[in-house]
This record gives structure tokens, C-alpha cells and sequence, in this order.
């Protein structure tokens, strides 16, 4: 009767110790690095690293919010990024926290060239080196690379730097869904 | 007998052909001003190589493109080059895009023409460049170069070679009408292509609706290897995967082009343009349109010079302007409305369909989709219109995209029999645009990602290297330091005398106080009067903080004026800028001043205030 208890006990522990070796063994071998959630954040935020979010730059942000930061505090990404991060993390979308801004059309900054002097304080405000031009001479930002976060116009000295909505133009254009129609019966009656 | 296999799917519409196929091509002539967009193609914009002004000749070169994929555009006429502006062009959005506006002389003066009568003794790559050069882009309705479609990829062999003379769409007649009257431009144009790719098998496929044309056409592949196959009438068999799977029964496979299974679908068109460009040496500067449509009084084909306005276009075809409801550019089935008739006629416009009312009445309601399956059953690629339909609708655009929705040729067959009349093809374009619009914000963020992080491990790398600079500084001095004592040791022994070792001890231990007494009298001058900032902690550094912004402000400032000083010394070009630049900062500084003597009198308020307790 003691026995066979005794044995239960015996292998069951034998069995807890292999698998927790083989556990602890594929715990070192496969380990990963890093937070491949950090990532999947990452890939979600619009890198506009505009840091309206109060976190300097996209990624410290993606890193925030995986320690549970609130997945709100994103202006440039807007609605849809709040939804993708909510799908992603699996909680509840919530609207956008106004107190860092609203969501707004997309804008890229233009610099008035004949008013620029040349003084390289916007270049150097720039997270993603989209501005070009040396000292003394003109700047002008490279329009494809601007992920218009507005953060050189504040170190401008002579404001020479406009944030400008983008237009969409012709070979941006995409087709709308189509309108909500009335029903059948509205129309009938609407001709009679 | 050609073997012919068939597609799934596919309606067959009232064909509505016969009102434009009762007179031959007539000439459209050339209208007062002709608007000659710059992009006619897929690929890059061309630009424009001849200014405002200008004259040209019929033929001559006007834009071209320096980089990347896309074809040229050449004068249809000759005349002067009036303006190079945005003006309305042939697209759904109804939006505007650069064209240059050519008003022609009237003299139709041909520019110096070099036709290549023996092309079979050139070089292949001599001829395609001849074809690009001709500005000669897919004529059936997407406008891919046709010279880089003449260039499949190395490992790729083109096997069979069609020419696409279905034309299955209802209204449009302008390739049967091209094959009835040119049937042997189209086939040496066919020879051409032919004698590039060198496929084992030439097949031209014409719906069995046009027995004129199938008729001229075999008068004129008589003598040549090249097969004419007459398929049944069904829409869309003129598309380019049904009509490949009608004559080869090949699939082209998802994501892939035709010339991955080694076939090539050419349209009638493009075939005769290639044979005007290479035998006669002529661009690409007119095509055969159909005009058609109950509100016109004289319906048919014209030969229509790029860049006409439609407007001039319908009236050569007596439009009865009352009765006209709705313009529509291309067929009924995959054209769009035309907002504007001032649009112009461009390299890929086959037809203009000027419909009365009960012609092309609006699109009735959209009800709820009843789940009746007509919509698959209709569906020439074999997708799920129905689920897709759902996944366009509610935004799901991933799901829509894992059922392929981009195998969808938007030809609009599930639209044409959804008893619930749903537009089921915008919802595919919509859910289409969307998902390339997501496609090309996720590349614009992660390049942003990329050259963010670059320029972080730039900073970083700076830092480490001002670092390294520093360290090295530091030891060099230490160095020196070692150096200069050990000499001084030396000299101290040199003097061997124990008096002066003490003296210059003593002057050492002077120095040191020296410097000490100085460092004290500076951390005093430095630090702020303490009795205050114990007291009121409070507003006090904002003073701080005003204090600073005034000196940044003051600083600026300074630098300012001596650049402005330096500019007016060497008379440079940006004083003005830089007198600018010294009045802003001006006031800068005055506001500084204003909010620190502000502050200022705040702080007094306050501290007088609790004084007298």
C-alpha cells in the first residue's frame, strides 16, 4: 500500500524534474531578445517621432505601452492606430486622449527659402534628417522624407517654417465607398 | 480548327455594337487646341522638353521621360505650344494634371520621318527603342509601355503571342473597326512583335460577333503562320487572363503576368501603332475612338488625334446636347462618368459613350445583398464577390486581401447581375485604394523608422567620439602635468640646497591658496543670494528661468547683429533677411524683459507682503 504511494511520489517527481529541465534548457537555448511585443508595437506607431506622446520618439513610446502605457497618446496615428493597437493587445479601443493633441490631416513642413538664413537649428531638431543645408546657406526639407511632426518650427529663429496640409492630388486619389443610398421605396416616392 | 477551352463565369450583356458600326472611320480633323497630358501611362510622368512658345512639328518629340519606366508624347499636328499648365484629364477623380496645350497651325507640316523598311537586319533592341520612342503605351485601357512588355524578363520565353481582338465589351467597336480597314498594318504590326519575342505560335482572338472583321483578317494573315480563332461572344472574354485561358487553357497565376506561363496578349491597337512606328517611322499621335450613344445623331468611329477635346469630338458626331444624361469614357461595364466634356482624348481612350436617360438610367438603390450567389456564379476569376463584399464594406481589409481581392479585374460582371443592384466593384476599388494607401504609409514609417534610428546612432556615435577627444585631452594635459613636475623636481635637486626646496614649496603653497581664496569668491558670485531662495522657493525660479530666456534671447540677438554687421561689411545679398531676422529677435528680447521685470514685481508683491509679520 506505502509502496506504491511511495512510487507515485517517486516518479512524479522524477517526471517534474526532466521536464523542468528540459524547460529550464529551452528557456536558455531559445531565448529571445528583447520584447518582440516592443516590436509589434513599433511597426504600428506612425514614426512621425514627434513625441507628442511625451515619450522621445516612437519607440520608447512602443516600449511604454507594452509596460501597460495607455494606447491613446498617439495624435499622427489617430483613430486607426488606436484600433490596430487595441486589436493587437487585445483591450478595449479608447478615443484619443485629447491632452496631446487631435488627430489632424497629414502635413509636411515647407521652409520660405528666402527667408531662411541658414542657421542649421531646424537640421538639427530634425528626428528623421529630413532637412538639408549647411550653415550660411539655404535649408530646404526633403518633402518624401518629412514626417511632418512640426518639431522645427519652434527652433526656427526667423519662423520661416510652415506646416502644410497635403493636398491630395491625382495619382493619390483613390476611389470612395460608395454613398449610402436612400431605399427602393424613398425614390419611388421621391419621382411621384 | 483552333482548340478552345472556356472560362467560368462571364454575361452576356446586349451588345448595343451595331449603331457605331455602320459607317467606316471617318477623319475627326483637328480641332482649335489640343491638351496633351503628360502622363498617358503607367510609370513616371513625362516631362515637357519644349516651352511656351514654341513651334513644333507634326510628329516632333514635346515630352519625354528621362528616368524610369514610361513612354514620351510627340505633337499630334503642328502649331505653336501655348501653355504648359494643370488642366482637367481623362480619370475617375475628375482631378486636374499637367498637359501642354498645343494650338495648331493648321499646315499639318510632318516633322523629318525615318522608317526602318528592313527591320529584320536591325538590332532588337534598336527596334524596341524605336517603339518606345514612338511613345507607343498598351492601347487596350491600362497603357503599360509597350516596349518594356516587349521585354520579358531574361529567363522568360514567350510561347505563344496573342493579339486581343475580342473586344467584348458592350458599345465599344474601335478594334473591329481597325481590323475591317487596316488589317494588314495590325498584322505586320504583329510581325513586328513577333520577329522581337519569337514565339512558337501567333494567334489572333476575335469575338464570333464580328464576322467583317474576322473575314478581313483572315485575308490577311493569309500567306503568315499566324492563326485567327474565333471564340464565342461572352463578356469579358477580352480580357487578358480569360482570353489567354480561352486560347491556351493556361492560368496566369495570382500575383503573376502572363509571361510567367509564357504567353503575351498585345492589344489591336498597339499592333497598329507598332507597324506606324517601325515601317512608316510614325509616333503614336492619333487612335481610333468610338463615339457612341443614343444622344448622338451620327454614331461611328473616328480617327481622333491624342489630346482632342471630347467636347469637339461630339459635336463631329452631331450630339444632341438635350437629350444627353450621362457621359461615360470607355464601355458601360468598366468605364467611368465623365464630370467634364473638356477633358481630352488620350492613348488609352477607346471609347465616349453619350448616354440618354433611359440609355444608361442612374443606378437603382443599393438594397441588402440577399445571399443569392449570382455574384460567383458571374465571376470570370472564381473569387468570393459576396465575402469580399462584406470585408470591403466593414473596413476588414486584410481579410478582403487574403481572398485575393487583387486577382479582381473589376470588370463588373458580379455588379451587372446582383439583383440587390450593389456596386460591388466601387467597394472592391475602395477596399483596393485602402489597402494600397496602408501599404504605402506603412513603407513611408518604416523608412521614417530606419532614418530615425540611423540618426541615433549617429548622435551616439558623436558622443562617444567628443567623448574619446576629451579623454585624450585630459591625459595629454596629465601628462604634461607629470612632465613639468618631474622637471621641476630635477631642477630642485639640481639647486641641492634645502632653503630653496623650502622657498619654492612655500611659493607653490601660496599659489594653491591663491587659487583656492579665487574659487570661493566665484562660487559666491555665482550662486544666487541665498536668503531668498530659502524664503520663496517658489517663484523664485521662474526669475531663474526668465533670466536665462532673457540672456538666450539677448545672445541671439547678439549674434544676429554681428552677422547682420558682417553682411553689411561684405554687402552680402541676405542683409534684408538679416535686418528681418534682428527686429523679430528685438522683440524677442523685449518680451523677455517684459515678463522678467513682470515677474519681478510679482516677486516684490510677495515678499513685502509677509515682511512686516
Amino acid at each position: 500500500m506505502w509502496t506504491s504511494f511511495l512510487i507515485a511520489v517517486v516518479v512524479l517527481l522524477a517526471l517534474a524534474l526532466v521536464f523542468g529541465g528540459l524547460l529550464g534548457f529551452a528557456a536558455e537555448r531559445f531565448k529571445v531578445e528583447g520584447n518582440p511585443l516592443v516590436d509589434q508595437i513599433d511597426s504600428l506607431l506612425p514614426q512621425t517621432q514627434c513625441g507628442q506622446c511625451g515619450f522621445p520618439g516612437c519607440r520608447p513610446y512602443a516600449e511604454a505601452i507594452a509596460n501597460g502605457e495607455a494606447i491613446n497618446k498617439c495624435p499622427p496615428g489617430g483613430e486607426s492606430t488606436i484600433k490596430a493597437l487595441a486589436d493587437l493587445l487585445d483591450i478595449e479601443p479608447q478615443p484619443l486622449d485629447a491632452e496631446h493633441g487631435a488627430e489632424q490631416a497629414k502635413r509636411v513642413a515647407v521652409i520660405r527659402e528666402d527667408e531662411c538664413i541658414g542657421c542649421t537649428k531646424c537640421i538639427q531638431a530634425c528626428p528623421v534628417d529630413a532637412i538639408l543645408g549647411s550653415a550660411k546657406h539655404m535649408h530646404t526639407v526633403i518633402e518624401s522624407e518629412c514626417t511632418g511632426c512640426d518639431l522645427c518650427v519652434e527652433p526656427c529663429p526667423v519662423d520661416c517654417i510652415d506646416m502644410v496640409t497635403i493636398q491630395p492630388d491625382i495619382r493619390s486619389w483613390s476611389w470612395s465607398p460608395p454613398e449610402p443610398d436612400i431605399i427602393a421605396t424613398d425614390r419611388q416616392g421621391a419621382r411621384t | 480548327m483552333t482548340q478552345l477551352w472556356d472560362f467560368s463565369g462571364g454575361i452576356h450583356p446586349p451588345e448595343n455594337k451595331q449603331q457605331s458600326t455602320r459607317r467606316p472611320i471617318q477623319a475627326a480633323g483637328i480641332p482649335e487646341r489640343l491638351v496633351l497630358p503628360l502622363q498617358q501611362h503607367i510609370g513616371e510622368p513625362a516631362e515637357a522638353i519644349v516651352s511656351p512658345g514654341d513651334r513644333v512639328l507634326k510628329g516632333q518629340m514635346i515630352a519625354d521621360v528621362p528616368t524610369g519606366m514610361g513612354v514620351p508624347v510627340h505633337a499630334p499636328t503642328s502649331g505653336t505650344i501655348e501653355a504648359i499648365e494643370q488642366l482637367p484629364v481623362p480619370h475617375p477623380s475628375g482631378m486636374a494634371d499637367w498637359c501642354i496645350v498645343l494650338r495648331p497651325d493648321g499646315e499639318d507640316q510632318w516633322t523629318e520621318l525615318h522608317p526602318l523598311s528592313d527591320y529584320k537586319h536591325c538590332d532588337r533592341e534598336q527596334v524596341l527603342q524605336i517603339i518606345r520612342n514612338a511613345g507607343i503605351a498598351g492601347m487596350g485601357g491600362a497603357g503599360f509601355p509597350t516596349d518594356i512588355k516587349l521585354r520579358p524578363r531574361g529567363d522568360r520565353k514567350v510561347e505563344t503571342l496573342i493579339l486581343n481582338g475580342a473586344e467584348c465589351e458592350p458599345y465599344i467597336t474601335a478594334d473591329d473597326l481597325t481590323m475591317r480597314e487596316h488589317a494588314a498594318e495590325v498584322v505586320s504590326g504583329m510581325q513586328v512583335m513577333a520577329w522581337i519575342l519569337r514565339p512558337a505560335r501567333c494567334v489572333i482572338g476575335i469575338e464570333d460577333n464580328k464576322p467583317e472583321a474576322i473575314a478581313a483578317m483572315r485575308a490577311a494573315v493569309q500567306g503568315t503562320r499566324i492563326e485567327i480563332a474565333v471564340i464565342p461572344t461572352k463578356y469579358p472574354s477580352g480580357g487578358e487572363k480569360q482570353l489567354i485561358r480561352i486560347l491556351t487553357g493556361l492560368e496566369v497565376p495570382s500575383d503573376g503576368i502572363p509571361a510567367d506561363i509564357g504567353v503575351m496578349c498585345q492589344n489591336i491597337g498597339t499592333a497598329m501603332a507598332v507597324s506606324q512606328a517601325v515601317l512608316e517611322g510614325k509616333p503614336l499621335i492619333a487612335r481610333v475612338v468610338t463615339l457612341t450613344g443614343d444622344a448622338l445623331h451620327n454614331p461611328g468611329n473616328f480617327q481622333t488625334l491624342i489630346g482632342t477635346p471630347v467636347s469637339y469630338l461630339l459635336a463631329q458626331a452631331g450630339l444632341q446636347g438635350a437629350q444627353l444624361n450621362r457621359l461615360v469614357l470607355g464601355g458601360p461595364m468598366m468605364g467611368y462618368t465623365l464630370n467634364s466634356d473638356a477633358v481630352p482624348v488620350i492613348k488609352t481612350s477607346n471609347c465616349v459613350i453619350a448616354a440618354t436617360a433611359s440609355e444608361l438610367p442612374a443606378p437603382a438603390p443599393e438594397q441588402p445583398c440577399i445571399r443569392c450567389g449570382q455574384c460567383a456564379l458571374a465571376c470570370p476569376m472564381e473569387l468570393l464577390p459576396q465575402q469580399l463584399f462584406w470585408y470591403s464594406r466593414s473596413g476588414e481589409f486584410e481579410k478582403a486581401e487574403h481572398l485575393n481581392l487583387f486577382d479582381c479585374i473589376e470588370c463588373g460582371a458580379c455588379s451587372y447581375v446582383c439583383p440587390s443592384s450593389i456596386p460591388l466593384v466601387q467597394y472592391y476599388r475602395y477596399a483596393k485604394g485602402e489597402i494600397r494607401q496602408q501599404q504605402a504609409e506603412q513603407l513611408k514609417s518604416d523608412r521614417a523608422r530606419e532614418r530615425f534610428e540611423a540618426r541615433q546612432a549617429r548622435l551616439e556615435r558623436e558622443q562617444q567620439e567628443k567623448e574619446l577627444r576629451r579623454q585624450e585631452r585630459a591625459r595629454a594635459a596629465a601628462e604634461a602635468q607629470v612632465k613639468k613636475q618631474a622637471e621641476a623636481e630635477q631642477a630642485v635637486q639640481q639647486a641641492d640646497t634645502v632653503d630653496e626646496r623650502a622657498g619654492k614649496a612655500a611659493l607653490v603653497q601660496q599659489a594653491l591658496e591663491r587659487k583656492k581664496a579665487k574659487a570661493a569668491q566665484a562660487a559666491d558670485t555665482d550662486a544666487p543670494p541665498p536668503a531668498n531662495a530659502t524664503e520663496d522657493s517658489q517663484p523664485l525660479p521662474d526669475i531663474d528661468a526668465l533670466e536665462k530666456q532673457l540672456l538666450q534671447a539677448q545672445g541671439k540677438l547678439n549674434t544676429m547683429q554681428g552677422m547682420l554687421e558682417e553682411a553689411r561689411a561684405q554687402q552680402a545679398d541676405n542683409v534684408d533677411k538679416l535686418e528681418r531676422a534682428v527686429a523679430k529677435n528685438h522683440d524677442r528680447v523685449e518680451r523677455a524683459q517684459q515678463a522678467l521685470t513682470d515677474a519681478r514685481k510679482v516677486l516684490a508683491k510677495q515678499s513685502d507682503a509677509p515682511a512686516p509679520k
